[in-house]
């Protein structure tokens, strides 16, 4: 028993690598997932403020009789913070849901692509540092050597679901959702994949944390001047040129992949009633939601783990130190980190309700033409800058 | 790489390519072959080779297969009939996968460092093994003149279907 215990908080043992791992991925879970139900109503709040309207603002959470107790009113409150009740009530209306399964479709391949989904949008949270460190523990689930690969390759994976629901929906709108998401995703992943090389070849790491250390004392790649607390060499001075470019062609394809606004073709209302998942209702339409925000939530990390320097944020020191101070430091560390992933969401947010959607065309012709000659050369003007310039 | 891992994944990858195989709707034979490629990356990860595994991944089971899936799903390619066994048929399968099997017997027999393990790679803390790294640095010096053929045989390839799927429309 005691040595049972003693693994417990024995760094070097399985069992202590087993708990805390299990321990961060419940953690990151729970957390997603409540962001999730949150940006949903962040997004409906903002675009109802973006066209002069109200949103939702009446679901709040009865008080009951705590309010009676402590002599809270509701109502009081409610302009202020009315509506934050609205993601559960949402949830809890898509369980009660009928669970409704057209005679029409492929059944297993229609139960099996919602899962697939979320599933890979899930996953590729796994690499993603979030936080420095909390009692000589990393936080981040899986810390491997080829980070950003691992993130595009899983979230290759996802379109699978997308393609199987709308085939398996046998009928002619999802179907058309589908072959338009595939042809989207395959089109922007190029641009995704080579958008980001100038900063590996800048950085010299595929390690997601060795690119957050890297951040933290050279500054960040977006505003390596200001957070670095030094002034920059005329390389990183000039290396700002191409790092702007790839933010943009990577932030762009992001978009892309995520199905967003201005890029949602794949579920354009006006078009195709409502895309791949159509037929879906009930649990399983909430899982392709899901997916979508969760995808949008992992892309958001992604960005600022690689662009706006991770958990760093400049006067405040990581997590390193084994005391209450250094616990404390890695819990303000893993805040850090999410509030820059929500003001990532709330661009995402305001993009969407800004411009209108492309034209199925447009959209090839920015992914093929520009996109992908722009992240091209951006690759060679780095390599030509890191070569010539010292 | 625990071996009940590797038993798995092996018996998954082995078990999803024979039914790739065996399906007759073209759809469930792709997607089989997608869980068997998943499967061999796995095999790879065991092997901590985690930059081909991913490559695998990213390549065959996200692009290629994709593709596979997108051109099966819109030419509407049906399942295939049943059709009756004959004996010349079964008879030649057999002689092919018997002289295969036999091939592989022979070239274990005579390689007699298959039989033994491995040495394990001296990795640590000191000497990470950035598989990434290594293999850039091996193609770019010890392969690059064959890494550079093959770059422009893609370019070859890829103008010509640009050229062929033109030709229509003028």
């Amino acid at each position: 028993m005691n040595a049972i215990l003693h693994d417990l908080i024995d760094p070097q043992s399985i069992l202590f690598l087993i708990w805390t791992t299990l321990a961060k991925s419940a953690g990151i879970l729970c957390v997603v997932l409540g962001m999730v139900s949150y940006t949903v109503y962040a997004e409906r709040r903002v675009s109802s403020l973006i066209q002069d309207r109200l949103g939702p603002n009446r679901t709040g959470f009865p008080l009951g009789l705590f309010g009676n107790l402590f002599g809270i009113k509701w109502r009081d409150w409610s302009p202020i913070l009315g509506g934050l009740g609205q993601p559960i009530a949402d949830a809890l209306k898509l369980l009660l849901k009928e669970e409704f399964t057209p005679a029409f479709v492929k059944k297993l391949y229609f139960w099996i692509a919602p899962g697939l989904g979320i599933g890979a949008a899930i996953i590729a949270l796994a690499v993603i540092p979030f936080g420095s460190k909390i009692w000589g523990v990393d936080m981040v689930i899986a810390n491997v050597d080829i980070g950003p690969l691992f993130i595009f390759a899983i979230s290759s994976l996802g379109v699978y679901g997308i393609v199987l629901a709308g085939w398996s929906s046998n009928s002619k709108y999802p179907f058309f959702g589908a072959v338009r998401s595939t042809s989207q995703l395959i089109s922007y992943e190029l641009a995704l994949g080579l958008s980001v090389v100038p900063l590996f070849l800048i950085i010299g790491k595929l390690n997601l944390v060795e690119i957050v250390n890297y951040q933290v004392q050279n500054g960040w790649m977006l505003l390596p001047g200001l957070t670095a607390g030094k002034p920059p060499t005329l390389q990183q001075a000039l290396l700002w040129v191409p790092t702007l470019l790839a933010f943009i062609t990577f932030t762009v394809a992001m978009f892309a992949e995520t199905n967003r606004l201005p890029f949602d073709l794949p579920e354009a209302e006006t078009e195709l009633v409502g895309g791949y998942h159509t037929e879906y209702s009930s649990l399983k339409f909430a899982l392709f939601f899901l997916g979508e925000y969760t995808a949008m939530i992992t892309g958001s990390a992604f960005i600022v783990t690689l662009f706006l320097g991770g958990w760093h944020c400049p006067f405040i020191p990581d997590g390193s130190a084994f005391s209450v101070g250094g616990v404390l430091f890695g819990l303000i560390n893993i805040a850090v980190f999410f509030t820059k992933v929500f003001g990532v969401l709330l661009f995402f947010i305001a993009i969407r309700w800004t411009l209108p959607r492309f034209r199925y065309d447009q959209l090839m012709k920015l992914g093929w033409i520009w996109m992908f000659e722009v992240a091209l050369i951006n690759i060679f003007l780095t390599a030509f800058i890191l070569a010539f310039v010292r | 790489m625990s071996s009940i891992l590797f038993w798995i994944f092996a018996a998954l990858t082995l078990g999803f390519g024979a039914a790739t195989l065996l399906n007759r709707n073209p759809v469930a034979s792709a997607l089989c072959l997608v869980v068997s490629l998943l499967g061999l990356s796995a095999l790879f990860f065991g092997l901590e080779a985690y930059f081909i595994a991913v490559i695998q991944i990213l390549v065959y089971a996200g692009a290629v297969m994709v593709l596979f899936l997108f051109i099966i799903m819109l030419l509407d390619i049906k399942a295939q009939e049943r059709r009756p066994l004959s004996l010349p048929v079964l008879l030649g399968g057999a002689a092919v996968i018997g002289f295969f099997v036999s091939q592989i017997l022979l070239v274990l027999r005579c390689f007699p460092a298959g039989k033994e393990p491995f040495p394990a790679l001296a990795v640590d803390a000191a000497h990470p093994l950035l598989d990434a790294r290594n293999i850039g640095i091996t193609l770019f010096s010890a392969y690059n003149l064959p890494f550079q053929v093959i770059g422009v045989l893609i370019l070859v390839a890829s103008i010509g279907v640009v050229v062929l799927s033109k030709r229509e429309l003028k």
